[in-house]
């Protein structure tokens, strides 16, 4: 018999999956609109992109309001100390970029001249002022910083994969909601 | 010397402020300016016209005499993103090769109590021409007069941005047109 395994509760697996699913349409949306000619689509394109961009960095915050109120599920005893190390930095890493791409890309808005206007409802102030070198050089920042969270994705998912298939352990399904019990 | 210039130049504005006949004329281009404000998904946008000539007679005394005529140069547009300064000058919104420049030509202004007036006119812009009125204000200040006006038109009215662009949900239909105008004075001749 094994253990029972321990789980995120409910909110951490909610907001967990839900920014992993803004982060896979945000991500696309960005690479593809970019080099579009203008048109109404690529401007409805930009602002659906920043409005989930708004998005994920709200919820992200209120991730690390959660982690910092609750514990997380301990990882098997058997896992090794340098993947523990290793999980952490991924970990803190994937926060602080969920955090700081949004920001800059918000910025980066700003610095453009575009206000950011959330879902076309709520205007977020211009904390930079129109420059255009600030513009790019921002532009140049956020996607520097989405290549790097293109690479934390990948080996989030291939630890994953890796726990599941070669280890064989439950790391996977701390963060699935309980299925049918067998 | 500095002050004797000063109460040179003070009493010669308080002359002509006195004076009854004092029409404004000559456009102060560097001063003036064409601006416009639209929505963009939502988004206020602002944008100006850097090249524009303007010949404009106006004195508050005889408004039946009052003239004014704006011509803009489109290409001189900047609407605030280089993306969109490229496209706009294209077919689908001004069109500019076929129509280089917009015009007002004022066909009457009339008063509306205090500083504030209002112009009528013809706006012509790719080769349309339809009537607008535009409220502005007017203040003398000594040799100077200074009309600030804003009046909205409907971009569909005119077919700037056609075809994928008439959709007016990502760029609002409305669009503000703010003229800042600064005449010299001189003294009229009659």
């Amino acid at each position: 018999m094994d253990t029972p395994i321990q789980r995120y509760n409910n909110t951490a697996m909610a907001l967990h999956w839900l920014v992993a699913l803004l982060i896979f349409a945000a991500f696309p949306l960005g690479v593809y609109m970019h080099d579009l000619p203008l048109s109404p689509t690529k401007l409805q394109y930009y602002s659906y992109h920043k409005w989930i961009g708004i998005t994920i960095l709200l919820l992200v915050i209120a991730r690390v309001v959660w982690r910092f109120t609750h514990r997380p599920p301990p990882l098997p005893e058997s896992t090794p100390r340098w993947e523990v190390v290793v999980s952490h930095i991924t970990h803190l890493a994937l926060y602080g970029l969920l955090i700081v791409i949004p920001l800059s890309g918000w910025l980066m808005s700003s610095a453009k001249g575009f206000q950011t206007v959330w879902f076309g409802v709520l205007p977020l102030p211009d904390l930079v002022e129109k420059n255009k070198e600030l513009g790019e050089l921002l532009a140049t920042v956020h996607q520097g910083l989405n290549v790097f969270l293109f690479l934390l994705v990948g080996m989030h998912i291939a630890a994953v994969i890796k726990h599941k298939f070669i280890d064989h352990d439950q790391i996977l399904e701390r963060m699935l909601p309980k299925g049918k019990s067998k | 010397m500095k002050s004797l210039l000063r109460i040179v130049l003070l009493s010669s504005a308080v002359f002509s402020s006195f004076a009854s006949a004092v029409e404004f004329k000559q456009v102060q281009a560097n001063e003036s300016s064409v601006t416009f404000g639209y929505k963009q998904m939502g988004v206020n946008m602002e944008g100006k016209f850097a090249k524009f000539t303007a010949q404009t007679s106006f004195d508050p005394a005889k408004l039946a005499k009052a003239q004014a005529r704006i011509d803009i140069d489109l290409s001189s547009i900047d609407t605030g993103s280089e993306e969109a300064n490229d496209e706009v000058v294209g077919k689908q919104w001004f069109n500019a090769k076929a129509f280089p420049s917009a015009g007002f030509i004022s066909t009457g202004v009339k008063a509306l109590g205090g500083n504030r007036y209002e112009a009528m006119g013809k706006l012509t812009i790719k080769g349309k021409t339809l009537d607008v009125t535009a409220p502005f204000t007017f203040q003398a200040s000594g040799t100077r007069g200074l009309f600030d006006g804003v009046f909205t038109i409907k971009r569909l009215d005119y077919n700037i941005g056609e075809g994928v662009w008439t959709d007016v949900s990502t760029v609002a239909n409305e669009i503000q047109i703010k003229f800042h105008i600064v005449l010299i004075a001189a003294p009229n001749k009659k």
